[in-house]
């Protein structure tokens, strides 16, 4: 068995698309394969655990086992002495210079925002809240410390239920009490739309609380040189952490250095500024010795902030043809204990999306958010616009089964036509393109609709005891996070605009910085095809670096679906202002008007002649400046920030046959078609991987996960034996395929497909659920339709 | 303290260490084998997958000292010649990876499996990888991956 060879596996890496694809074709729709994936594969990773400093100490925490309760006592002097043991601390150690904690979407006027210290001081609100760490020379010992610490709790009652917790007599999680903030919103004229209607779905949907599960568990690790800092961390937002890490502790900004190093997923879970980032800097300042913390999977399924986690009341009026007259939606949302880095504006990114793909005349939209002694929720896959494609998809089947219209037939007769693009929609978004006739016909020719009906009609004849069941979603979301202008106006603290610099290399390769910081999406890949394109360099020679403040000097970092909208854009246009200044080299060197020359292939040609200059020859020219255009400067190399004036909208149908075994509730899906719409593709391997793994996590909230807490607020699914996340086994293959409609309001044409797979299939599943069972009497199935709660809501329909 | 010896992607190790000492933590923070990740503390994710004697197992799961006298191999010892094993290079081609941080376990579950089953059934691959979770791919690119490594194994051992 011998060692890999480095050299070997890059021209492994290399030659595969060779084989694949001819060269010289555009690269962007090419599938190449990643550039990111030989280190991947060969083990030679740089996740932040594997990293050490000389002298590294190992960080644990003591966390709280109770929901609610005073902190009167913590003594941890029984650690200090132990074998390995450096330095104990409780809160009050850290007292008065860990700060709180930031939320920085204040959403409303009403907001209230509780004080939020990365450890406890005097009060725990929810299990897992640290109280104590110990700093050892080793993980084993840290964590035999923790044993020997001390702390007393006065009790005190658990606000576990979200309803419960608005009722006057409740307990209060803070003295403020358990309301965080309301917000409404209405157009139209609602009390005309629902008066008189001749048909009104009235439903309450509960969307479970959700635990996002990145593979690779948080981790962090600090030092210090006594004037600056580094922050190593597995997180989606290297920039905003070390901005908010500057703000928080008060140590200036240019002395902080964050560095992303490979993140293992983060679904938005990494989208988050977490007590121990902010705590293993301390303290790294505290002892002047590197420390690190890696959580456990049962630690971060306690503490890693939840998804979802909402109570959504919708009320949908209609005329008897299935003309939508109006929507009402009001949502109880879970913050938990403390409204972190976006928990308050994760419900409001779905608020103009319940009346998602249809026209209406009239909505009207209330959120409260309410405290409760549980983890605080916050950014999930999706996070706003699943729940809220849910609900409204949810309800276009109510509707159509309350008509006797097939689920397709009402979604047409109240979707936007193509023709009618760019359309203005009742909550008052602007939907730049779109085509929901062309992905929804193709979907169902794949997925065989008819004969899926036809075996659905002769099963219920039959009296089979395994059912079939067809659901449908035709969703779209906002996603390309976002126009800066439409952020500040939703009162989102900072802007959505993103950064890319391209830099030529005397050689002609070719350096690019993104300010996305990538855990996963393959944006090195992606963002070389950009590049090779934009400058006519090859793909090969296109390096792409990230995720470090002091590389990536400017960045807004990852989520929303935003990278490619924004940041691959950022990029094209950095590529652009290198070839205007190479232009004016060339013109000069080719002694001709800058507007005679024509740039094709990597070179800028003389018209109508055989001069040239190739990209490569311009950057060494700009490297020796032996000869530059009056006033030039010795590079070519060029940034840009890009700042779309809209958000993005992919969309597309989904259709997903189930079958139920009637007997055991059991569901097994038996196919899943997706054709999505997400504008022009640069790869559609990594397009279609996205795909893939989105639908997995939106059929995972419908069949599989949930947290669970107890009436006391313990979590009850603190392992990955508890928490139900789908293996190979639980899942089908998904067959996939797209329509392709340009976005209008960026360059590229390209509208995100990061979350476009969990918004989409959550809704398709369960529609298959409770359409199975619909002839039975069931109405809905609450989430996730766990064998148990299929068989009792047959058994209460009273079959 | 138990003294073991154990041989890692081809090198031998003589180790101290104590009897409570995860066979994972071991090849980690002692050897610096960091190819190899813990996912869970549960035994259920498998991403720690390596070969102890020719089997998969979950190095979350097993010992150092049960490890004495073993050779493991991990997903940084693969392969021959300096080229990536059939199974990194089908990953490779399906995008069968996108974190990448499942991988390691995956690309080691797979062989094993294929062990068992040279040319395995989807339906095969799917419930022979049950004990390894990814939260990226949705499987498909994995499942078709595994399918491909098979081939090329199978072709490999036909030529051979």
């Amino acid at each position: 068995m011998s060692e890999i060879d480095v050299g070997v596996v890059a021209e492994q890496i290399a030659e595969s698309d060779q084989i694949s694809e001819p060269s010289g074709a555009p690269e962007l729709g090419r599938p190449r394969r990643r550039k990111e994936d030989g280190r991947l594969l060969t083990g030679r990773t740089r996740w932040t655990d594997n990293l050490s400093r000389p002298g590294l100490l190992y960080v644990t925490f003591l966390r709280s086992p109770m929901a609610h309760a005073r902190i009167t006592r913590v003594d941890v002097s029984g650690a200090i002495g132990l074998p390995g043991v450096v330095a104990a601390f409780s809160g009050r150690d850290f007292a008065d210079e860990q700060g709180s904690l930031p939320c920085g979407w204040p959403v409303s006027e009403d907001i209230v925002i509780p004080d939020h210290p990365p450890m406890a001081v005097s009060e725990v609100r929810y299990v897992g809240e640290a109280v104590a760490c110990v700093v050892a020379t080793d993980r084993y010992r840290a964590a035999d410390a923790l044993e020997a610490i001390d702390v007393e709790y006065e009790p005190l009652p658990a606000v576990v239920d979200m309803r419960e917790a608005l009722s006057p007599d409740s307990p209060k999680v803070h003295p403020e009490g358990n309301k965080a903030f309301s917000v409404k919103i209405e157009s139209g004229d609602v009390e005309a739309a629902f008066r008189d209607a001749p048909v009104v779905i009235d439903r309450t949907y509960v969307q479970q609380r959700l635990i996002p599960t990145a593979m690779e568990p948080r981790a962090v690790m600090a030092e210090t040189d006594g004037d600056s800092y580094t922050v190593w961390s597995a997180t989606q937002i290297p920039h905003i952490l070390r901005v908010m890490l500057a703000v928080i502790t008060g140590i200036p900004e240019h002395k902080i250095r964050v560095i992303a190093p490979d993140v293992g997923g983060g679904f938005g879970s990494k989208l988050q500024v977490t007590a121990e980032e902010v705590l293993c800097l301390l303290l790294a300042r505290r002892l002047g010795k590197p420390v690190k913390w890696t959580e456990s999977r049962s630690e971060g399924n306690m503490t890693v902030h939840h998804g979802r986690d909402q109570i959504q009341h919708v009320r949908l009026a209609a005329d008897a043809d299935g003309r939508i007259r109006g929507l009402r939606v009001d949502l109880l949302a879970d913050m938990g204990a403390y409204l972190m880095l976006v928990t308050p504006g994760v419900p409001l990114l779905g608020a103009a999306l319940f009346n998602a793909i249809y026209k209406m005349d009239a909505y009207e939209f209330g959120c409260t958010g309410v405290f409760t002694t549980k983890m605080p929720t916050d950014a999930y896959r999706g996070a706003g616009r699943p729940e809220a494609t849910f609900a409204i998809e949810r309800t276009m089947d109510e509707l159509a089964a309350e008509l006797g219209l097939d689920p397709m037939e009402v979604r047409r007769r109240n979707w936007i036509r193509h023709d009618e693009f760019p359309y203005t929609t009742v909550s008052g978004l602007t939907y730049d393109s779109g085509n929901y006739e062309a992905a929804t016909d193709r979907a169902m020719a794949l997925f065989g609709y008819d004969k899926l009906r036809a075996e659905q009609a002769d099963r219920r004849d039959r009296g089979d005891p395994v059912q079939l069941g067809i659901g449908v979603s035709t969703y779209t979301e906002m996603c390309g996070l976002a126009p800066s202008r439409l952020l500040g106006e939703a009162r989102y603290a900072v802007g959505g605009w993103e950064h890319g610099s391209v830099r030529m290399l005397p050689t002609g390769k070719v350096e690019v910085i993104t300010g996305t910081s990538p855990h996963g999406q393959g944006h090195v890949t992606s963002w070389s095809q950009i590049v090779s394109d934009a400058l006519g360099v090859p793909f090969d020679d296109v390096t792409v670096l990230h995720g470090d403040t002091a590389v990536a000097h400017k960045g807004m970092d990852t989520y929303g679906s935003r990278s490619l909208v924004v940041g691959g854009v950022a990029v094209l246009k950095a590529c652009e202002k290198v070839k205007e200044k190479a232009r004016r080299l060339a013109a000069h060197l080719l002694e001709c008007s800058p507007d005679d020359l024509e740039f094709h292939a990597g070179a800028f040609q003389v018209k109508g002649t055989e001069q040239r200059k190739t990209i490569q020859e311009l950057a060494y020219a700009a490297f020796t400046a032996h000869d530059l255009p009056e006033g030039a400067e010795a590079r070519l190399d060029s940034d840009a920030t890009f700042d779309p004036e809209n958000y993005s909208f992919p969309h597309g149908t989904h259709l997903c046959a189930v079958e139920v075994d009637t007997e055991t509730g059991m569901v097994k899906i038996r196919s899943y078609v997706a054709v999505d719409d997400v504008g022009r593709v640069v790869n559609p391997l990594i397009v279609e991987g996205q795909v893939h793994g989105g639908i997995a996590q939106g059929v995972a909230q419908a069949l599989f996960e949930e947290a669970v807490y107890d009436a006391d607020g313990n979590l009850l699914t603190t392992t990955m034996a508890d928490y139900l996340l789908p293996s190979a086994a639980d899942l089908p293959a998904f067959v996939t395929d797209r329509t392709e409609t340009p976005a209008t309001s960026n360059p590229l044409g390209v509208k995100g497909v990061g979350e476009a797979g969990t918004i989409a299939s959550t809704p398709a599943v369960v529609n298959a659920v409770v359409d199975a069972l619909r002839p039975f009497g069931v109405a809905d199935v609450r989430m996730p339709c766990t064998p148990e709660r299929v068989w009792r809501a047959l058994e209460g329909a009273g079959r | 303290m138990p003294r073991i010896t154990v041989t890692v992607d081809g090198i031998t190790y003589e180790e101290d260490v104590e009897p409570r000492l995860l066979l994972v933590h071991l090849l980690r923070d002692r050897l610096g084998k960091t190819g190899t990740p813990v996912g869970c503390d549960t035994s259920n994710c498998g991403a720690c997958t390596v070969m102890l004697d020719g089997r998969s197992v979950k190095s979350c799961s097993v010992l150092a000292v049960q490890a004495d006298g073993c050779d493991v191999v991990t997903i940084e010892g693969l392969g021959a010649g300096g080229s990536m094993h059939p199974m990194q290079r089908a990953f490779h081609e399906e995008h069968a990876l996108q974190c990448g941080y499942c991988t390691p376990g995956m690309v080691m579950a797979a062989i094993d499996l294929l062990r068992d089953d040279p040319d395995p059934s989807e339906e095969a691959i799917r419930h022979g990888l049950e004990g390894n979770l990814c939260r990226c791919t949705g499987y498909c690119n994995i499942v078709r991956a595994v399918r491909r490594g098979a081939q090329e194994m199978g072709q490999a051992v036909k030529t051979s």
